[in-house]
C-alpha cells in the first residue's frame, strides 16, 4: 500500500516497541538504534508489499529480527566478549529494581542461545502471543513455545539457583560489578 | 541481594519445566519491566525527525539521502530511493 499519513502514524507509534525489542535484543542503545533507523528504512523502502490492515509490528519485527541476526553473525566473528558488552553498554538505570539486579538480569540474559532470547523477549517481554512470535521468527508455533521454556530454565539457573551457592564466582562477580558502580 | 534471591526461592514444587511459580513470576516480571521501561522513553529525536520529513512530503528524508548517496553500491540505499519517489509523486 502507498504511504498515507495514517500509515505514518503507526509507523511513528510503534517506533517505542521496535526500540524496546532492539535493545533488549542488542543490549546497547546505540547499536539499537542504528538497528531500528535500518528497520524503518527498509520498512519504508517496501511499504507498497505491506497488506494494509495487516500487522505493522510484527511486520517491522520481522524486519529488525533478520537485520540484527545477519548483523549479530557478522560481528560475533569480531567481538568475542559479547558478554560482558551486552551489560556494560547499558547505560540507563532502570526504575523497578536495584541497578545491580538489573544488570545481572542483562548478563544473564545475553548468555542466552540467540533463539532462545529472541522468544524469550518477544513472548516473556513484549507480550505478543506464541503465534505472532511464531510468524516474526518463521518458525512453528512448538518450536517458540519450548525455545522460551529452555530460556526461562537457563535464566533461573544463572540467577536463582546458582546464586544459591553464596561464595560461588557469581558473589565474587557481584562484588566486583557492586564496587565499580557503588 | 541475597535477601531477595532468598525470598525467590521457596519451597514451592517445580513445574514440568523445573521452574517454581515464584521463579516464572519473577523472570516475566524482569523481563517486562526492562521492556516497559525503553517503551516509556518514546520516541528518540531522531526519529521523530525521520517521520516529520515523510509528513512535510516534498523533500522526504528518505529520497534525499539515498540520491545524495548516488555512488553508494549498498542495495538498500537504492532500494529505498525508489520507494521515496513512488511516495512522492503519489504521495497525499
Amino acid at each position: 500500500m502507498p504511504l498515507t499519513s495514517q500509515l505514518r502514524q503507526e509507523l511513528f507509534a510503534t517506533i517505542p516497541r521496535l526500540r524496546a525489542f532492539a535493545i533488549s535484543l542488542s543490549g546497547s542503545t546505540d547499536r539499537a538504534d542504528d538497528l531500528v533507523q535500518e528497520t524503518l528504512l527498509r520498512g519504508l523502502a517496501n511499504i507498497e508489499s505491506f497488506e494494509p490492515g495487516s500487522n505493522l509490528q510484527g511486520w517491522l519485527f520481522a524486519i529488525l529480527r533478520n537485520l540484527f541476526r545477519s548483523d549479530y553473525r557478522k560481528r560475533r566473528r569480531e567481538v568475542r566478549d559479547s558478554e560482558g558488552c551486552h551489560a556494560r553498554n547499558l547505560k540507563m538505570l532502570p526504575s523497578q529494581s536495584t541497578h545491580l539486579e538489573f544488570l545481572e538480569f542483562r548478563a544473564a540474559l545475553a548468555k542466552l542461545p540467540e533463539d532462545q532470547r529472541e522468544a524469550l523477549i518477544l513472548v516473556g517481554a513484549s507480550g505478543l502471543s506464541y503465534e505472532d512470535a511464531a510468524a516474526i521468527c518463521g518458525c512453528a508455533v512448538g518450536t517458540i513455545k519450548s525455545r522460551v521454556n529452555r530460556a526461562r530454565s537457563k535464566l533461573a539457573g544463572m540467577l536463582y539457583i546458582e546464586s544459591l551457592d553464596d561464595f560461588g564466582p557469581d558473589q565474587t562477580l557481584r562484588a566486583a560489578i557492586g564496587s565499580s558502580t557503588a | 541481594m541475597n535477601d531477595l534471591k532468598s525470598k525467590i526461592i521457596t519451597r514451592t514444587p517445580p513445574r514440568k519445566n523445573g521452574l517454581t511459580p515464584e521463579v516464572q513470576a519473577r523472570i516475566g516480571h524482569q523481563l517486562r519491566n526492562m521492556y516497559e521501561d525503553i517503551v516509556r522513553q518514546g520516541v528518540p529525536e531522531r526519529f521523530a525527525e525521520l517521520i516529520r520529513k515523510l509528513d512535510s512530503g516534498a523533500d522526504s528524508s528518505a529520497a534525499a539521502s539515498a540520491e545524495d548517496d548516488d555512488h553508494d553500491d549498498d542495495h538498500d540505499l537504492e532500494k529505498h530511493r525508489n520507494a521515496g519517489t513512488r511516495q512522492n509523486t503519489g504521495g497525499d
